[in-house]
């Protein structure tokens, strides 16, 4: 076994990137080694951090491996931090515990449901664009597509008025950006449960069609959910339901400005966009914050053993870069089949909402790219704001474009 | 060839139902796996491969005759 590590590797956790388009290139070094590494925390605790694409996918789907924070050795990432928002919910629970909310939720989210969307998230995504038109050059793809198509749509979905859209949309940045304090992330989610508490209220008192209604109806009522679970879990939904698609739509339209013969090709042949998105879903990888679980037991991986009680780090950003898993990683090339990446990560609890987001990004993307021929960066690439390291997600802050 | 679904380890992600909805359908009522095919015909082998390797539960077992 091998303990020791190049302390050159271990300083920097989280490493920056040096390209808005590429993952840190201190993880693929690593990635290179060997599958085990060991590294410091921020918050001062040390986990394993893994980044090979076949070892990421065994232990994201491996029973020996827990979502709970409250088993000790959870690798908190940040000091401060020792409790996150999702403690106790079922994006922190293992098996039974796990499925029992999943399976209540799934039903708004398979194939067929996502596809019935597609007309309704068309009619959002026109809606921008057009205004965008009215309003004339440029614009801010961030501000002007980005975050209103997903966030109208979970808003659709979940039957929560746009209009209130303040209420989650700036609560949802302070609760997921790291630098935020324990007291500002506490805030910011106390904001925006007190919301949904009264609008399940009075869903309760004046059911509509939508799934917060559903759940009071069918969950809520004959008492398979408590009512501060229903409240937790359509605040999951409504921040998992946008921040992640917009940050995905920003990025992506940046990454595909930047690569103008893939658009190209985009361009002369439409066929190729379903699988060009899980090609940009692959390269861009915007959930930099690796996925944490703690082992339960002894588990061997790549010749080295993962000891019980160790935290550990699952690095989506390098599994998706693995040239074992994908010829010539750092290429963005639409040809590509890259379905098999991790973006949504894998296990039992991969994104719930992932042919949703499909949807929505092919929309979002065809759509611009089609009625805006001449669309152009309005600044240097260098110029574009990005997210720091210490943020979840990676992006960009916004996206000046002109035509 | 023959598939096997385990519809208690299935966790309603659906990737199954994307690749090859000739084979693969999502209850409507919990997005759990149902299987529409059990012995596909040969065309559609290689969807159902790579549906199974994309099973994030490996929820989905190809069977040699």
């Amino acid at each position: 076994m091998t303990e020791t590590i190049p302390s050159a590797y271990i300083t920097e956790f989280p490493a920056a990137r040096s390209s808005p388009f590429h993952p840190p290139r201190a993880y693929l070094r690593l990635q290179r080694e060997q599958s085990v590494h060991r590294v410091t925390l921020p918050s001062g605790l040390q986990a394993v951090l893994i980044t090979r694409h076949e070892d990421v996918r065994a232990l994201l789907d491996d029973e020996r491996m827990s979502a709970d924070e409250t088993v000790p050795g959870y690798p908190f990432l940040y000091a401060g931090a020792f409790e996150s928002p999702l403690r106790g919910t079922f994006m922190r629970s293992d098996g039974e515990a796990h499925y029992r909310v999943r399976r209540m939720l799934s039903k708004d989210f398979t194939q067929r449901r996502a596809a019935a969307l597609g007309p309704e998230v068309q009619a959002i995504v026109t809606g921008c664009l057009d205004a965008m038109e009215r309003n004339g050059p440029p614009a801010d793809i961030v501000r002007d597509l980005a975050f209103p198509v997903p966030s109208r749509t979970i808003c659709h979905i979940l039957g929560v008025p746009y209009e209130d859209r303040e209420v989650f949309e700036a609560n949802t940045r302070a609760m997921i950006n790291t630098s935020s304090t324990k007291e500002q992330v506490q805030g910011a989610m106390g904001a925006i449960l007190g919301y949904l508490d009264q609008l399940i209220s009075r869903k309760e008192a004046k059911p509509a069609d939508d799934m917060i209604s559903r759940l009071i109806e069918e969950e809520l009522k004959p008492g398979n959910l408590g009512r501060q679970e229903l409240v937790t879990i359509s605040l999951i939904l409504l921040v998992g339901g946008h921040e992640t698609t917009a940050t995905m739509i920003g990025l992506g339209t940046f990454a595909l400005l930047e690569h103008p013969d893939q658009l190209d090709e985009l361009r002369r042949s439409p066929d190729l966009w379903p699988g060009a998105i899980d090609e940009l879903l692959r390269h861009q990888t915007i959930v930099q914050n690796p996925i944490q679980r703690v082992a339960l037991a002894d588990i061997e991986v790549g010749g080295e053993v993962i000891r019980a009680g160790e935290g550990v780090l699952l690095v989506l950003e390098a599994a998706n870069r693995d040239p074992a898993a994908f010829d010539d990683p750092d290429r963005l090339d639409v040809h590509r089949n890259a379905r098999h990446h991790v973006a949504f990560s894998f296990g039992a609890h991969q994104c719930l909402g992932h042919a949703l987001a499909r949807i929505e990004l092919q929309t979002v993307f065809r759509s611009l790219f089609g009625n805006f021929p001449a669309l152009h960066l309005a600044v240097t690439p260098q110029e574009v704001p990005l997210r720091p390291s210490t943020v979840g997600l990676f992006g960009v802050d916004s996206l000046p474009v002109t035509w | 060839m023959r598939i096997i679904v385990d519809g208690k380890r299935c966790c309603g992600a659906g990737n199954c139902a994307a690749i090859a909805p000739e084979v693969f359908d999502q209850s409507p009522d919990d997005g759990v796996v149902i299987l529409l095919r059990e012995t596909p015909p040969p065309a559609f082998i290689p969807l159902v491969a790579e549906a199974a390797d994309l099973c994030p539960v490996a929820a989905i077992k190809l069977i040699e005759p």
